[in-house]
């Protein structure tokens, strides 16, 4: 709740439509969910939880959302195993024995200490960094949920605070809030702590339109017509019961292919043979080509 | 508005969604940021603060449209809308139909078209895919069909049953296939492509009737009373016995990712479990490094053994369900089992383990039981007495003492004879008996219900109606 007092004034976002413009002008085409809890996570300084099927652009919204504001992005990936020597920061302990081993004329132990407690030995992790940087950033912390649900309690007080409390140093707090972005492939219930602190924010597969846009604005040279058919094709197989949906990289990738092949309007034959790009395992290949393709149909 | 939203956020509590007091109050700082007016931007900041699972969402939409429902219809009022709609009436439209689209049709002051007018309206608003206009008919229809009462304490899907059996929708997907079908040759696919295009503007006028309905309502009868009759449970607490089609669907969906949940979260919990006896062999060699000194002491790790899972499940029509359930989420997560073995009984017994053996999707597995298994020995009604003993001839010695059973069912015996001496046979060989019962407990024993005279030979008898029973249950075993 501190946070949004410490950083009055300093809002990037105009209004909700200016969010989804500006998103627009550096190709991430938003709907009105996506846009509008942007607006609100930088006027309330709070954190965004994004939630959703993979491939459904959790991690590029982060980074266009840098790329928009003109921020720099900090990218925290997280695995099992993450602790906070690599999320926060580190002494760096070779410098110090260094100092140490230099040190010739008989100081006494405290300044000693003092001194190899300083910054000029604290090794920055990305947490601490996001924090600690002059210029505008955006903090992404990806696949939060590969993390145990331990780990999850070293980002509570950057989230809430933003601040990151070193014991010899005392407490790091940030000059500029930064935007952050936690991204999450559910394969894991988060806690109930983190979630509180963050906005939430489920991103789906994208409706028709939208990802009509999408495909014309990442896919070089690809026609309105190619566009519209490759968004119906691909949301007619998101109905059927498969494995895997497509997810819209996999759209775009299937996009840049029929570009590539010169496809100017996909008949069953070539989307039979494309197929494969789109959908990742043999069964859903062979149900889809037997629902969507197949004379019977 | 702070009222508006005390009263939205004790609804969605009511609802069973876990909104702390942070998260109320970061609501009401969120709705000072956006303008009042921009409902849509009232729902996603709403729906950031408030809700944080994306299975919650629906029960969160349901309040927030009867909360902020518009009180007038979205046609009227020179709103943008109602602009709208006057500039997209079709331009070819004859006479009357324009009549139809731009007044606004919930003062019921207008002429009034023919049922068949209206029909033949709606098909075309749905060709062109204009939704200004299949908005405007929908209310239309509303006021044709439902016959709406004021205080007539019924629940909306009445009045949207009524209005849809008028409109007959199955039937406008396939007039407006027939109808491209007529004016051009389709191939396969493009056929295809449509009847999804269609099925996509169909759930439109559906889900506009509905709204139509739902702002009608909360008019008549207030926001806090109609929100408390369409409130509706939470997927993973929706009890299956007693389950519709939409709501087998939705916890069919729920289930998916909590396998996967499942299985991450007992892979991490078998993998992480670190107190082991002392290994004094790695200890003494790691003591090496410091002088022979056993300064840091090795525990082995400790390689709990996976249990071997028998599933006998009651598929007879009352719980067929909850068997397909808990089958399914058996064989999800069944890399943390050494082996699971499933059987299925009606009055007869069969073993389907080769069914999901050979299936690479458990669902597709469990749709394949019913139509593969042998179940049925005379008349086709549960009887476990009968089903177990033959259990015990046919597959009894194989139950070894690693072996943990589920016997899943009601325990409604149809007043056979119980054959529980299986169950007292079955405790002494296996390592665990658990029995499964997707009835409520204060049900147990009632009637035909003869859970009792097995629970005794049961380790436990767990009560399982909603699948967050059952996942409760499932970390426990594993």
């Amino acid at each position: 709740m501190t946070g949004s007092n410490a950083r009055a004034g300093e809002r990037h976002f105009a209004s909700i439509p200016a969010v989804r413009a500006g998103l627009a002008g550096v190709d991430y085409i938003a709907d009105d969910r996506i846009a509008g809890v942007v607006y609100l996570a930088d006027r309330l300084g709070k954190p965004v939880l994004v939630e959703g099927p993979a491939g459904t652009g959790k991690t590029q919204l982060a980074k266009s959302v840098a790329q928009m504001a003109g921020s720099r992005l900090i990218r925290l990936q997280c695995y099992e195993g993450l602790d906070e020597s690599k999320a926060l920061y580190e002494w760096n302990y070779r410098k110090q024995l260094l100092r140490i081993q230099a040190e010739q004329s008989p100081a006494s132990w405290h300044e000693l200490e003092e001194d190899i407690f300083s910054e000029a030995f604290l090794l920055t992790r990305p947490l601490l960094e996001a924090i600690r940087t002059e210029d505008p950033v955006v903090l992404l912390i990806d696949e939060i949920d590969r993390v145990e649900l331990e780990t999850e309690a070293l980002l509570l007080e950057v989230l809430s605070e933003y601040q990151v409390s070193i014991p010899e140093l005392g407490t790091v707090r940030a000059t500029r809030v930064p935007m952050v972005f936690l991204t999450s492939n559910n394969t894991r219930e988060l806690s109930e702590a983190l979630k509180r602190r963050c906005l939430y924010l489920h991103v789906d597969y994208p409706d028709l339109a939208r990802e009509r846009d999408i495909v014309r604005r990442r896919v070089d040279g690809i026609s309105e017509e190619l566009a519209d058919q490759v968004a119906r094709i691909v949301r007619s197989l998101r109905t059927l019961e498969l494995r895997k949906s497509p997810s819209v990289a996999e759209t775009l990738d299937w996009a840049r292919t029929l570009v590539v092949l010169g496809v100017e309007s996909i008949d069953a034959a070539q989307a039979r043979e494309t197929l494969h790009v789109l959908l990742k395992y043999r069964q859903d290949i062979e149900r889809a080509a037997k629902e969507l393709l197949s004379a019977d149909a | 508005m702070l009222e508006l939203l005390s009263g939205f956020v004790s609804e969605l509590r009511q609802s069973g969604l876990p909104v702390s007091l942070t998260e109320h109050l970061d609501a009401a700082r969120a709705v000072q940021q956006i303008p009042m007016e921009d409902r849509e931007a009232l729902k996603s900041a709403l729906g950031a603060t408030l809700v944080k699972s994306s299975a919650h969402w629906q029960a969160f939409e349901t309040a927030f449209e009867v909360y902020f429902s518009p009180r007038v219809p979205p046609g009227a009022g020179g709103t943008d809308d109602g602009r709208a709609h006057g500039s997209s009436s079709p331009p070819g439209a004859r006479p009357g139909s324009a009549d139809g689209a731009g007044p606004p049709a919930g003062g019921g002051g207008t002429e009034p078209m023919s049922a068949r007018e209206l029909a033949a309206l709606l098909l075309r608003a749905l060709r062109q895919g204009d939704r200004a206009l299949v908005a405007a008919l929908a209310r239309h229809a509303v006021d044709r069909y439902a016959s709406m009462e004021p205080g007539r304490p019924v629940g909306g899907t009445y009045y949207l049953y009524r209005t849809l059996r008028h409109l007959d929708l199955d039937g406008l997907l396939e007039q407006l296939l027939e109808a491209e079908r007529s004016e051009q040759e389709l191939t396969a696919l493009e056929a295809r492509l449509l009847a999804d295009e269609y099925r996509t503007r169909i759930a439109q006028l559906r889900r506009a009737i509905e709204a139509e309905i739902r702002r009608r309502l909360v008019v008549d009868r207030g926001a806090p009373a109609l929100a408390k009759s369409v409130r509706k449970n939470l997927p993973e607490d929706v009890d299956v016995m007693h389950a519709n089609r939409e709501e087998l669907a939705a916890l069919q969906r729920t289930l998916y990712p909590l396998s996967r949940k499942l299985a991450v979260r007992l892979g991490r919990k078998r993998r992480h479990r670190r107190r082991g006896p002392l290994d004094f062999r790695a200890t003494v060699r790691h003591s090496l490094s410091t002088g022979g000194v056993p300064v840091e002491p090795r525990f082995r790790h400790p390689r709990p053994a996976k249990p071997e899972i028998f599933v006998i499940a009651d598929i007879s029509g009352s719980v067929a369900s909850f068997a397909r359930f808990t089958l399914h989420l058996v064989y999800a997560i069944s890399t943390q089992f050494s082996r699971v073995r499933s059987f299925v009984f009606v009055d007869g017994i069969d073993e389907v383990t080769h069914v999901f053996e050979h299936a690479h999707d458990p669902g597709v597995a469990v749709q394949r039981i019913t139509a593969e298994a042998d179940v049925v020995w005379v008349d086709g009604h549960s009887d476990y007495g009968h089903a177990l003993s033959e259990f015990d001839r046919r597959w009894g010695d194989e139950v070894t003492s690693r072996a943990t059973v589920l016997i899943l069912g009601d325990a409604r015996n149809n007043y056979h004879a119980s054959g529980a001496w299986v169950l007292h046979q079955l405790q002494q060989q296996a390592r665990h008996v658990y029995w499964l019962n997707p009835e409520p407990r204060q049900y147990w024993g009632s009637g035909d219900s003869i859970v009792d005279e097995y629970a005794v030979h049961c380790d436990a008898v767990v009560e399982c109606r909603t699948l967050r029973q059952l996942e409760e249950f499932v970390t426990e075993l594993a």
